[in-house]
């Protein structure tokens, strides 16, 4: 869809990601009738209409992006129904968000929680190099730990609720929630083995499932935190088709009964375009569109959150273009091509405008400085800048 | 050791083909940077393995980096040189074990943020390289034949929207015949044009009995106790907890025998097949995924002149609460789903069909089995065209072969 304008093959990378941008951008406000910051309100900061205090922020990542192709294109269209004509019209839309750092999931989605590009082993077990944003939340602002959550995907995220940076780490980050674990842990009593199977979540590589170590709650406190007994939770937990229903089914339950002012939640069904099968991508899409919507609902809907919350969607990256020779289109990120390094972000409720696309390039470890703009804190080594549109 | 170091005795481990061309070759090899060295002979040490086409860009890419002048030799390769690398790489056995140093270059690269500028160095080569010396002219046009829908009653799906922009729509199409004319128009090609591994046969089910006098056949159904074995293999490296990165060098180093292939009768072929199985991700488990892989490898590799691809369902991927009720039941297959893959698929076999040489002359189409539909890409079809006039496929297939 992009080479209409612009010759791919000799094209840089940076009029790629500007292509990229400027397509979506048509296309939104084609379809859903927005328009540019920048032309309607200059490129000033925007406050928010509440104070910082009693602020909230939910952050929903896919760890395993989606292309324009499947989503924001004439084609994509029907896979994003919700953030479409629900979601992007009620908030600001970054066409350009540009991710320099590894196209690994778990790398980058702890890129994203510290606002370093963070370079250890994708598949290895350790916690981020630089403090994370629930660090840093907690730290500056005298939270108390129930006050900071993560809800992940199995595989390697155990760590990503707090870093190993001296003076920072153990104790001082992120609750975190593996709700697939739960549910194995839940159902292997007494059956082990039958269940091993949910833990093999990490379409990248068949293999990885890492020991249990981190902030991570087990299936005792299932009960304390979430307020539901373990029979409920599995029985619940059976009704539901994909661990992402199951990971937003805790989010919601977390944000009725702790109401954490900082919320992270990773999905990750759209990662299974690693098999190859194209139809169980476009899925995936499908299922995090609703479940995006699903939360955005949820959020207008709890007092806790209701007109004091900023929601941030993005994608973690993109993935390989159909034109690049090295990847094999949709299935995997591993070529580094600028499309599958140019993604996009949807902020929306306090301290956000609506109908409003931004084309200017933002990077992916600004999200961390943005959301210490919003909630009051200092994100100090990240290499990010605050973004003026949102904070 | 660094690349200036190397000796005769280096390749002793490597297969005769191999051994052969890497001491013919080792004074050049004695002047490469190492973050290029390794990638080179990673492609060496499997040359016995490797396709007509494969083994003439290997000689192809010596023979312009012998007939450089050291200016020329040093300039091409000096992006590469100046890659940082660090000792840990440096003291790898890169020489007989290049896929293992590729891997953990790809992650030093990442992890320094060199991926980049050694994807740059690296398309800048690949195009000097190519256009060192022409591709030898072709007996004849490319064709590509994708066969999709085994088993779906009536598609869900506008079909072919990838593909429409480019070739002849077909609404009205008769196919008596069905599958059968395609396969004799692979099977008159091959008897035509003759050559090693020029003519392909791909099935994501159980392949069609045919002739295949000089037709490459890869199917999934025949692999299915090459396919349980190797996962097999798996569950037990997950159950040891080795982690990823052993199962990859496992992996790259497995023989066709540790899987039950026997490589007896074709061991290119067999080595392709284990290929496709232990470098492919999905094709152990789905069958469109493993057609579109096996496809776009073919192309690639061998570079034929005729390709059949036929598609065939996939097993339906079980939701979480399914799987939950029934840990091991049998899976269903999803011809629906399928469809939309094997339409995805034709159109990654197309842009890889015109990524080899003669691809403005080169032959495409796509038919939905056993039903009216197709679409037909080639010369002397006019692009984003429709016919709705009852045509048979014959009568296509006449028209573009």
């Amino acid at each position: 869809m992009y080479s209409a304008g612009l010759d791919l093959r000799s094209a840089t990378p940076r009029q790629i990601s500007e292509a990229v941008s400027s397509t979506r951008r048509t296309f939104l406000r084609t379809v859903a009738g927005m328009g540019a910051a920048t032309a309607v309100f200059g490129p000033g900061p925007l406050r928010a209409a509440t104070t910082r205090k009693g602020r909230k922020t939910v952050v929903v990542t896919f760890g395993g992006g989606a292309r324009d192709d499947e989503t924001f294109s004439q084609d994509g269209a029907e896979n994003i129904p919700h953030l479409l004509n629900e979601l992007a019209p009620q908030g600001t839309f970054f066409s350009q968000v540009v991710n320099r750092g590894i196209l690994g999931h778990y790398v980058a989605t702890a890129s994203l929680a510290t606002g370093v590009y963070e370079t250890f082993n994708n598949f290895a077990a350790v916690s981020p190099d630089n403090p994370t944003v629930f660090e840093y939340f907690r730290r500056d602002l005298n939270r108390p730990a129930t006050d900071a959550w993560v809800i992940a995907p199995s595989n390697g995220f155990n760590r990503i609720g707090e870093s190993a940076k001296r003076g920072y780490g153990q104790g001082l980050g992120a609750g975190v929630i593996l709700p697939k674990r739960l549910l194995a842990a839940a159902l292997s009593q007494g059956t082990h083995a039958q269940y091993q199977h949910l833990l093999r979540d990490n379409y990248e590589t068949p293999l990885y499932a890492p020991s249990l170590e981190g902030r991570e709650i087990n299936l005792d406190q299932i009960a304390s935190v979430l307020r539901v007994s373990v029979s409920d939770f599995t029985a619940h937990a059976q009704t539901l088709t994909s661990p992402d229903e199951l990971s937003v089914y805790v989010a919601k339950q977390l944000m009725r009964q702790v109401a954490p002012s900082l919320l992270w939640i990773t999905l990750h069904d759209i990662d299974i375009a690693h098999s190859g099968a194209f139809s169980l991508y476009l899925e995936g899409i499908r299922r995090s569109d609703r479940l995006c919507a699903d939360i955005w609902k949820t959020i207008q809907s709890e007092p806790e959150y209701k007109d004091k919350t900023t929601l941030l969607i993005l994608p973690d990256f993109g993935r390989d273009s159909d034109m690049d020779s090295g990847g094999n289109g949709f299935q995997h990120h591993r070529t580094g091509d600028p499309l599958s390094r140019t993604t996009w972000m949807l902020a929306l409720g306090s301290g956000t405008r609506q109908k409003t696309i931004v084309d200017r390039p933002v990077e992916s470890v600004d999200l961390v400085p943005t959301i210490g703009a919003l909630l009051g804190f200092d994100a100090r080594f990240s290499q990010g800048k605050p973004i003026p549109e949102v904070a | 050791m660094l690349p200036a170091a190397l000796a005769p005795d280096a390749f002793k481990g490597y297969p005769p083909e191999a051994r052969r061309l890497a001491t013919e070759r080792i004074e050049l090899l004695k002047r490469m940077p190492l973050a290029f060295v390794p990638l080179l002979l990673r492609e060496v040490i499997v040359y016995d393995w490797k396709f007509p086409a494969e083994r003439r860009d290997i000689d192809r890419q010596f023979d312009y980096l012998a007939h450089l002048d050291s200016a020329g030799f040093d300039s091409l390769l000096a992006p590469f040189a100046r890659i940082r690398l660090t000792a840990a790489l440096e003291a790898l056995d890169w020489v007989n074990s290049p896929a293992g140093f590729s891997e953990q270059l790809t992650a030093h690269l990442w992890a320094t943020r060199q991926i980049d500028a050694f994807t740059a160095a690296a398309v800048d080569y690949v195009a000097k390289t190519a256009a060192s010396s022409p591709d030898a002219a072709l007996p004849t046009y490319r064709l590509g034949i994708v066969v999709i829908g085994q088993g779906v009653d009536r598609s869900q799906i506008a079909l072919f929207r990838k593909l429409r922009p480019h070739g002849m729509y077909f609404s009205s199409l008769r196919a008596a015949s069905g599958f059968q004319t395609v396969l004799e128009a692979l099977n008159r090609r091959a008897r035509q044009h003759p050559s090693p591994y020029a003519h392909w046969y791909i099935d994501g089910g159980r392949p069609t009995l045919m002739n295949s006098a000089g037709i490459a056949s890869v199917s999934y159904a025949d692999l299915t106790p090459a396919r349980a074995a190797l996962q097999a293999k798996m569950q037990q490296t997950y159950e040891a907890w080795n982690g990823p990165e052993i199962f990859r060098t496992q992996l790259a180093r497995m023989k066709p025998e540790d899987i039950g292939l026997s490589p007896e009768h074709d061991p290119v072929l067999t080595r392709f097949q284990l290929s496709l199985l232990t470098e492919g991700s999905g094709t152990q488990v789905f069958s469109t995924t493993f057609a579109q892989w096996a496809a776009r490898e073919a192309l690639r590799r061998a570079q034929p002149l005729t390709l059949v691809v036929r598609y065939a369902p996939r097993q339906r991927d079980r939701g979480m609460n399914e799987l939950l009720a029934e840990a091991h039941g049998k899976p269903e297959l999803d011809p629906q789903g399928s469809l939309v893959d094997a339409d995805m698929g034709a159109y990654y076999t197309w842009l890889n069909h015109q990524r080899l040489s003669g691809a403005s002359k080169s032959k495409f189409l796509v038919w939905f089995e056993d039903h009216a539909e197709a679409i037909a890409i080639g010369p002397g079809l006019t692009p984003g065209g429709h016919s709705s006039d009852p045509v048979g496929l014959t009568e296509i297939l006449d028209r573009i072969v």
